[in-house]
């Protein structure tokens, strides 16, 4: 059926780009369909356009809705023909049409004919593609064929019917829950295939109960499973019923180990998969598996290799030993052709390898690094930093490796990973850090990343001011203000004056070199240098700097970009200047991405701040100061996220925002009507606060009206002592007079009923006086804070699902911003830093430390250290964890 | 009360943990518990520019748009293109979250691509599966222009290779003869001498896999 598109074959030497589709055209082909209205159907062409219309929709040209159904409805015509292949390409095109529902119905007879033809071949594709289009309704008419078929003697057609039964699981449960006495009859077939989807399809029915799955796999370990596929399915199975059953002993793991001598590979590398995931899974009952695995590596086949080398990768994060006896053959794989399995190969070894292996390793890795792309460069430059900060020791030999790799071409990302590992092992291993710092400068010499330019000359002016001797990195900065691009050079004038304020005895000189600066063709270098010039007092003598002066140096702008922007676009010129402090300080956004960069916010418009979605706290403090009973109460300090206090799809939908002010609690409940035949007048809430001892209640101020669909507030306001962080509960009812509403002229009776709706309940929690404030250094924030002020504790957690679980819910409870990311635990850790900041009512900076670990199985300890300006607020803070 | 809310946190995370769990022990091997995680993703069929010769994607959600396929398809083929090894045996390699097994034959390059935690020895197993019945129905005659020409037996043979993301058949033998057998009862004049040295080759396949 080749031949009507072959062109002659002397044409094959001319055209190189030649082929049976070249110049083809939707609108042309769709005209060549008319073909398929001839009385007299010619099969071959027929199957020919179908071809084309799908070469078309295979090259992601789409119909639209009128062109899909006239294809439609001209392929349904071919239904006459006999001919096995056209019958073929028909199936085919019917399925990537997706016809819809009334469309179906025009096809279903012919089809349901096909289902009960006397061919094999039409029966398996049939029920594929009548399943595929198929709805409810028809399903329960074509359920009894589909159970015959399930269990036809023809493998083909079981397959077709049970892998079809798969798909429909999913829309049509309870009509295939129906078949599983046939299925159960299918996964004894002797066919491998049909055993495979009889399986899939059985444990899929039956995937809610457990003993029933239990039961299967039970028996199905004891019997014989013919194909591979099966095989792996019930090695899953197994492994998944033996995590279910809590308890020592398992009762399926000498199948698995039984697997790893099947004659599939696939099967083989399922039941070693399997073995290392099993949780709390001991090194005796890896070890056979760790073999296997250890002979995949060595094997001719790539994928073998990569399988095992990838699951090896896993094991050894949490078994380093386990994995160490194949430390050989991983070490042959360095230099294996594929990359992704080289790269593997050297990320394990460097979770495994122990100090006296880590020259050897760095030497080979060298050779490696050169021929390969830059992403995997990125994973081992990774790999390199967690080893070096688990082998401190070592990091003169792995400090040099990143340097080395550092001066040879790469890209931004990989430049980048090399230098914030640099960057983080100055930071945690002390003695790396004038060694590291040099490489740097050196680094920036000869650097065309703007970005990592300013990042570094940005980390030097904090770092670098604290060496031994500080006036050797003056030259490397001092250089950037010749040769760089604008931005840079502004950044190096920024860290020279760094330099000055922290080091009096570099000032006179640093003076000299910032006046030079003065003639910088950029004014924002020339600015720079003017106002570091007269903070610094370079224009008289050479005094101490003042503390002002530094903190204006070294503090990090504590308030999020995105607010700046809002409040300065706010702000209307005037006589008054802009108060920087009444900048929100809340963060809306996520916290930044990046989170190991130093000097993130500093307010140079260099690495531009996320989008972040529009906050809502402008929206709220508009709404409170337009109403003029709460416009007095002041600025709210915090506006939480709505809470819903009704449940979903309620008559009427009411939500709270509560606002936290110094003296004040104003809950501002979001109602909405979703009734049309009513309208709702006089809405208010009562409230009652008999279970909120220190509140007050002040006012309420309720809603006029309360059409359907469209939401109103009402408020009421609590008043509480001034900067105390009062808890309590609130019950709440909506109070309202209800009036009936004429459909036709959507007008509303006169008269109303009184009517109340019980709400639920709402809580002002310790949280709610906590400001979210992130900050971007958060050791240099931390030790800015008085040492004696802070407060160390420790707490059992008790039993928890995960540590992840136990870390968040503390930073729930504590309502504050994680920072650099240390909200983020890695799966398997057994211990865990977090960090805190915040600022609680009053405007008091909190920072907290959270070091948690596991102490038993399941049981958490955190060890809470919180420093903040005022001891009180430390005291409080812990409080809430005790009492929480 | 920070208790009733801490503890309410606590056992919704335990939910999820449960949940999660037990979406991970099934993915894990990726098992075809959920329409929502076929072991395929999708088999690709490119020139030796990347270009489209044909293509079955079987995850809509996760390359929801045509230019999302094309470009997916343009990484799958930067990265790999340059494997020599790819002609002598199935390669792999991992792109994102995707474990993409290949095999290149002339200056076609086929692809099956299933999600980080699946089998990869099931995933080459497919990709075998594919390309021999691809060989077979071709005549040995594996390239591009070729298969353009038979391009309604290709898209077959993806058909019977698998059905909305699970495998249906993998051996290549029992495929090809499948998607011939199609023609084979037609009769049809025309195709009977291409049908007839598909099955000769067919059988060819079948005798040398029993000596194997």
């Amino acid at each position: 059926m080749a031949q009507p598109l072959v062109k002659k074959d002397d044409d094959r030497d001319d055209e190189a780009e030649y082929s049976p589709f070249m110049g083809i055209e939707k609108g042309a082909v769709l005209q060549e369909a008319r073909v398929f209205n001839d009385p007299q159907l010619d099969p071959r062409r027929c199957s020919q356009v179908i071809t084309k219309l799908l070469y078309l929709l295979n090259q992601g040209e789409t119909f639209t809705k009128v062109e899909a159904t006239e294809v439609f409805f001209a392929v349904t015509k071919l239904f006459q023909s006999k001919d096995v292949g056209l019958r073929r390409m028909l199936y085919l095109m019917i399925k990537e049409l997706s016809p819809s529902a009334d469309e179906v119905i025009i096809v279903t007879s012919s089809l349901m004919k096909d289902m009960n033809s006397k061919t094999d071949m039409y029966r398996a594709n049939a029920i594929r593609v009548l399943c595929r289009i198929t709805d409810g309704v028809l399903l329960t008419q074509i359920e009894r064929y589909l159970k015959q078929a399930i269990v036809d003697k023809n493998p083909v057609v079981a397959s077709a019917a049970l892998v079809s039964g798969i798909h429909l699981l999913q829309t049509n449960p309870e009509v295939v829950k129906r078949w599983s006495n046939e299925v159960q009859e299918a996964v004894q077939s002797r066919a491998a295939l049909v055993q495979f989807h009889a399986l899939a399809l059985l444990h899929q029915i039956r995937q809610n109960d457990r003993l029933a799955v239990s039961k299967l796999v039970t028996s199905l370990t004891r019997g014989t499973v013919r194909s591979p596929l099966a095989q792996c399915l019930l090695i899953r199975y197994t492994s998944q019923s033996a995590s279910n059953s809590q308890g020592g002993d398992r009762p399926f793991y000498d199948f698995l180990e039984g697997c790893l001598r099947h004659k599939a590979e696939m099967v083989i590398f399922e039941a070693a998969r399997a073995i290392t995931e099993l949780s709390g899974v001991t090194s005796r009952e890896l070890t056979p598996a760790i073999t296997v695995l250890q002979l995949f590596l060595s094997s001719s086949k790539p994928v073998l290799r990569f399988a095992a080398v990838r699951t090896l990768n896993k094991v050894a994060m949490t078994h380093p030993m386990a994995v160490t006896n194949c430390n050989i053959d991983m070490e042959s794989l360095i230099s294996d052709q594929n990359r992704s399995i080289a790269t593997l190969a050297i990320t394990t070894l460097l979770k495994t390898g122990n100090e006296s292996s880590v020259d050897r390793l760095m030497k080979q890795i060298t050779n490696f690094m050169s021929d390969i792309a830059d992403e995997f460069k990125i994973v081992v430059v990774e790999a390199i930093r967690s080893l070096c900060l688990k082998f401190p020791l070592k990091y003169r030999s792995l400090m040099n490796f990143l340097s080395n790799i550092l001066r040879e071409e790469g890209g931004f990302e990989y430049k980048k990973a090399i230098v914030d590992s640099i960057v983080i092992l100055i930071r945690d291993i002390p003695d790396a850090k004038e060694n590291g710092l040099l490489h740097l400068c050196e680094f920036i010499e000869d650097c065309e990343f703007t970005y990592l330019s300013t990042q570094i000359l940005h980390f030097l002016g904090i770092e670098g001011p604290k060496t031994s001797d500080p006036s050797k990195y003056i030259r490397y900065i001092y250089n950037r203000v010749h040769l760089e691009n604008a931005t840079v050079r502004a950044a190096a004038v920024s860290t020279l004056a760094k330099f000055g304020a922290m080091v009096d005895a570099l000032k006179p000189r640093i003076f000299v070199l910032l006046r030079r600066c003065l003639f910088d063709s950029d004014d924002e270098v020339r600015d720079r240098a003017t106002l570091y010039l007269n903070t610094l007092g370079g224009d008289g003598e050479v005094v101490e700097t003042d503390k002002g002066v530094k903190e204006f140096l070294f503090g990090a702008l504590d308030i999020p970009l995105v607010n700046l922007e809002t409040s300065l676009r706010n702000y209307e010129a005037s006589e008054d200047a802009f108060d920087i402090n009444s900048v929100p300080k809340e963060v809306k956004s996520q916290p930044l991405a990046e989170k190991k960069a130093p000097g993130k916010k500093q307010p140079t418009g260099l690495g531009a701040p996320p989008a972040a979605p529009p906050t809502t706290v402008d929206a709220y403090e508009r709404l409170l100061s337009s109403i003029p009973e709460l416009a007095s109460l002041g600025k709210p300090f915090k506006s939480s996220a709505p809470t819903e206090l009704t449940e979903a799809e309620t008559e009427y939908a009411v939500n709270v925002v509560k606002h936290i002010y110094d003296r004040h609690v104003v809950f501002q409940y979001n109602c909405t009507n979703t009734i049309p035949e009513q309208q709702l007048e006089e809405v208010s809430v009562v409230v009652d606060s008999s279970d909120a001892e220190e509140f007050g209640f002040v006012l309420s101020k309720p809603l006029r009206s309360l059409p359907y669909d469209s939401p109103g507030q009402t408020f009421v306001v609590f008043e509480k002592p001034e900067g105390v962080p009062a808890v309590g509960k609130f019950s709440n009812t909506l109070k309202f007079i209800v009036k009936e509403v004429d459909p036709n002229t959507g007008e509303a009776d006169e008269d109303g009923v009184d009517d109340e709706y019980q709400l639920e309940e709402l809580e002002v929690v310790s949280a709610d006086y906590m400001q979210k404030v992130g900050i971007s250094n958060f050791r240099n924030a931390w030790e800015s804070l008085d040492a004696d002020l802070e407060r160390v504790d420790e707490y059992g957690l008790g039993p928890r699902e995960s540590l992840a679980e136990a870390v968040n819910a503390v930073i729930s409870l504590l309502g504050m911003q994680p920072c650099e990311g240390t909200e983020a635990v890695p799966s398997n850790s057994r211990s865990h830093t977090c960090l805190l900041s915040g600022v609680f009512i009053g405007n008091t900076r909190v920072l907290a430390r959270l070091q948690f670990g596991l102490t038993g199985p399941k049981e958490v300890a955190m060890k809470l250290a919180v420093r903040s300006d005022d001891i009180a607020v430390s005291d409080a803070i812990h409080e809430i964890v005790a009492s929480g | 009360m920070e208790t009733s809310v801490c503890s309410w946190i606590s056992d919704f995370d335990f939910l999820l943990s449960v949940v999660e769990l037990t979406w991970f022990t099934l993915l894990c091997g990726g098992i075809l518990l959920q329409q929502a995680c076929p072991q395929v993703k999708n088999i690709l069929v490119l020139d030796s520019e990347g270009k489209r010769v044909a293509v079955k994607y079987y995850s809509d959600e996760d390359w929801p748009t045509n230019g999302a396929k094309e470009a997916f398809e343009k990484t799958v083929f930067s990265k790999t293109h340059k494997t020599n090894n790819a002609r002598a045996e199935v390669e792999v390699t991992m792109i994102g979250s995707y474990v993409i097994v290949y095999k290149f034959v002339d200056d076609l390059h086929f692809f099956v691509t299933g999600d980080e935690d699946q089998n990869e020895v099931i995933l080459a197993s497919v990709l075998q599966g594919f390309f021999e019945a691809v060989g077979i129905l071709l005549r040995g005659n594996v390239e591009k222009r070729e298969a353009l020409e038979n391009l309604d037996l290709i898209l077959l043979c993806l058909d019977e290779t698998i059905d909305g993301g699970v495998p249906l058949e993998t051996d290549p033998a029992v495929l090809a003869s499948k998607v011939a057998s199609h023609s084979m009862d037609s009769g049809a004049p025309l195709s009977e001498q291409t049908l007839a040295q598909a099955l000769a080759t067919a059988r060819e396949h079948i005798t040398k896999s029993l000596l194997k």
